[in-house]
């Protein structure tokens, strides 16, 4: 039976969640706003929250000086491109890890993790001379390479611990009616891991869409996607806030607006497994 | 069957055209930084095309540091990923020895490249080889507020001392009206706070090295230096000073919340605009200030654009630094943006030209750029080049581990002596582990 809550502790709740919520937007949404000044409105001492002259003319220079939309195409190639590999090789692995653990499974994760424990820039002149010499530089293959490679080990580990969650008896009451692998897979396993491989598969987008190591470090002029845009507005001679948060804004836009449209599936895959 | 031919010979004619026109296509790609000067360079590339039509032009624009890791990596390891590069004063000496930079003393003589500031052009010399070319130069300078000098009942001398500056400080500041009297660079990186104190430094009479490369942290001169510059700062500057760098400060100034500001001779056309400025016809410039020991305390930067060696481009990435560092670029800009737009301190015909005279901050450019002497940037001999730098490949590392404890002094994280004390430490660490000192 369910506890009963006042509705006095439902408001608080309501007010506290809601706080937490806009302080945590607040930065986001003090960038959205800044876009709308002017140069000197966004340096102004105390700052104006929404009562300014609201121009547009940030974005008309944005858009003047640089080609949002190749960069734009170049996040989404590369993002979803090294999301989809990263898929098919990450469901498999998984799967084998979590239904057919072999002795040295725990090992093998933990091996995969520890990729990830090595500061980038470590490998960076070693990455950086193989694509120079397999002429991969400033190309959108390299950069899915690196980015499936990369976020390889989260898409298993998340894979993995949601497999798990899986109980194997309905597997195996399955393979008691006469279910060969094939229909196991398709039938049971598939339609149980969809909203796993789903959430998996966001958010590993929304991790490729922000990497901004290796984006920036191996491009130049053609496979430059948006984080390579936004550094190109940022001065440390100059007052440019007003530029610089518009070209932040056009650059969150499309994956804030998948987060806001997938975020149920995003808090079902962060959050699967911690109540059991 | 005679349509089809036909249709089938123009296919082909136009492709071989199309092929052709392709072949002597050139693209240069150019890794710039995202200043003032460098996006109106951007907005003006079509001059250049227009006079090279066999040359394309791309831009990757990048924030300074994020450039400089990115030129540094693909020039090391010879990439190829640009043609021309943006690179500051203390990259070209160190690159060029290094053979990683083409050498740009075959410009035609049309390029007058002896109409370069000496000062700007020695920085970016190695054995007689010029490996980069000045886009634009700039030193440091007194920019305060003319008002508020007046208000103190002060007047600001144009060769001021640290003593004067001191004073004045006190005399302008109004904390209840948040006014501060001095906004000095805070923020820790080798071209942070780094770039202004060790420059202060030299006119103390300070250096970072003595001639066989001992760290000179525990001398008297830097001791007088950092516990001056922190007086200065605690006493007159705006709160959470040890975050502030150029951006913050030029905010500050542009609001009217400083009384004075040393900072690069850039800021000038910055604070003297009034679209952004709430000050701009209340601004005056005066030399960086001194201790009357023969160096003032202003530093020496270009930015300049270089080939990187081993680029298939160079012939068109000659012709289009020959372009952008010309005196007939900066006659461009001054056309369709104004003089005070003009890149300053690189040619001498710049300031000896009447119109760009009449720019409030034009004389006090030259005169901080000729103030500086990066062959000889202190008072006492020193094994190095650079005014704000050490021009050897180590000063990144160290320039801002250093900078890190002054920062956190001006914090009041710890005291001066235990700063200078830390920084005498590091320095003599990994100047042993680079093999300077034994």
């Amino acid at each position: 039976m369910a506890r009963a809550v006042s509705t006095n502790r439902k408001i608080t709740v309501t007010v506290i969640a809601w706080s937490i919520g806009f302080l945590i937007f607040f930065p986001i949404l003090w960038t959205i706003l800044t876009s709308f000044k002017t140069e000197a409105e966004a340096i102004a001492s105390p700052p104006s929250f929404l009562f300014f002259e609201w121009t547009t003319e940030n974005y008309g220079i944005v858009m003047e000086r640089s080609n949002y939309f190749l960069h734009f195409m170049n996040s989404v190639v590369i993002s979803v491109g090294s999301t989809l590999i990263g898929l098919l090789i990450a469901v498999p692995a998984a799967w084998s890890m979590a239904f057919v653990p072999g002795k040295n499974t725990k090992n093998v994760l933990m091996w995969m993790l520890s990729t990830k424990m090595l500061p980038p820039v470590g490998v960076l002149i070693p990455i950086y001379l193989i694509f120079k010499n397999v002429g991969l530089l400033d190309t959108r293959t390299g950069l899915v390479i690196v980015l499936t490679l990369i976020n390889l080990p989260i898409i298993i580990w998340m894979l993995y611990t949601y497999f798990k969650e899986i109980p194997v008896d309905i597997l195996e009451a399955a393979r008691m009616d006469g279910a060969n692998l094939r229909n196991e897979i398709i039938y049971i396993l598939t339609p149980m891991a969809v909203p796993g491989i789903a959430s998996t598969m966001l958010l590993n987008i929304i991790l490729a869409w922000n990497e901004a190591f290796w984006t920036l470090n191996l491009t130049a002029a053609n496979a430059a996607p948006l984080t390579a845009f936004i550094a190109s507005y940022s001065s440390p001679e100059g007052l440019f806030y007003a530029k610089l948060s518009a070209a932040s804004t056009m650059a969150i836009a499309p994956i804030l607006i998948m987060g806001w449209f997938s975020q149920k599936q995003l808090v079902r895959g962060l959050t699967f497994g911690a109540v059991k | 069957m005679t349509i089809r031919l036909s249709t089938l010979l123009g296919a082909t004619a136009l492709c071989a055209v199309a092929g052709y026109a392709s072949a002597q296509d050139t693209t240069i790609t150019i890794a710039t930084v995202n200043n003032g000067d460098m996006i109106r360079m951007q907005g003006l590339t079509d001059d250049f095309t227009a006079k090279n039509p066999d040359i394309a032009v791309e831009w990757v624009t990048l924030e300074e540091n994020v450039l400089r890791q990115r030129v540094t990596t693909d020039v090391a390891t010879k990439g190829g990923q640009y043609d021309v590069m943006t690179i500051g004063t203390y990259e070209v000496p160190i690159w060029g020895k290094q053979g990683w930079l083409v050498s740009l003393n075959d410009l035609p003589e049309s390029y007058d490249a002896d109409d370069i500031l000496p000062a700007i052009r020695g920085g970016l010399t190695v054995d007689g080889e010029m490996y980069a070319a000045p886009f634009y130069g700039e030193s440091s300078m007194v920019m305060y507020r003319t008002d508020l000098m007046e208000k103190a009942g002060l007047e600001m001398p144009e060769a001021p001392t640290w003593d004067f500056i001191k004073e004045a400080a006190a005399a302008m500041t109004d904390k209840d009206n948040e006014i501060y009297g001095i906004c000095l660079r805070g923020k820790a990186g080798w071209g942070e706070n780094m770039a202004f104190l060790t420059a202060m430094s030299n006119s103390y009479g300070a250096r970072w090295f003595d001639e066989n490369w001992q760290p000179q942290f525990d001398s008297d001169a830097w001791k007088a230096t950092l516990t001056d510059y922190l007086e200065l700062m605690n006493n007159y500057g705006p709160p959470g000073s040890s975050s502030n760098g150029f951006n913050e400060n030029l905010s500050l100034f542009q609001t009217g919340k400083c009384g004075m500001w040393i900072d690069a001779t850039v800021a000038a056309s910055f604070v003297t605009n009034p679209t952004d400025s709430t000050v701009a016809d209340k601004v005056g410039f005066a030399l960086a200030p001194d201790k009357g020991l023969g160096k003032r305390g202003n530093w020496l930067w270009a930015w300049s654009l270089g080939i990187p060696a081993g680029t298939q481009k160079e012939e068109a990435a000659k012709k289009f630094i020959e372009w952008a560092t010309s005196k007939e670029y900066l006659a461009l800009v001054a056309e369709k943006e104004g003089w005070p737009n003009v890149p300053p301190g690189t040619r001498q015909s710049l300031y000896d030209n009447p119109e760009y005279q009449k720019v409030p901050f034009a004389a006090m450019t030259l005169q901080s750029i000729n103030a500086a002497d990066p062959t000889n940037p202190t008072v006492d001999p020193v094994p190095y080049t650079g005014v704000q730098f050490v021009a050897i490949p180590e000063f990144q590392g160290i320039g801002t581990a250093v900078g890190q404890q002054f920062s956190a002094a001006l914090a009041g994280q710890m005291s001066a002596e235990d700063a200078l004390a830390a920084a005498q430490t590091l320095t003599k660490r990994e100047m042993t582990r680079a093999g300077y000192i034994k």
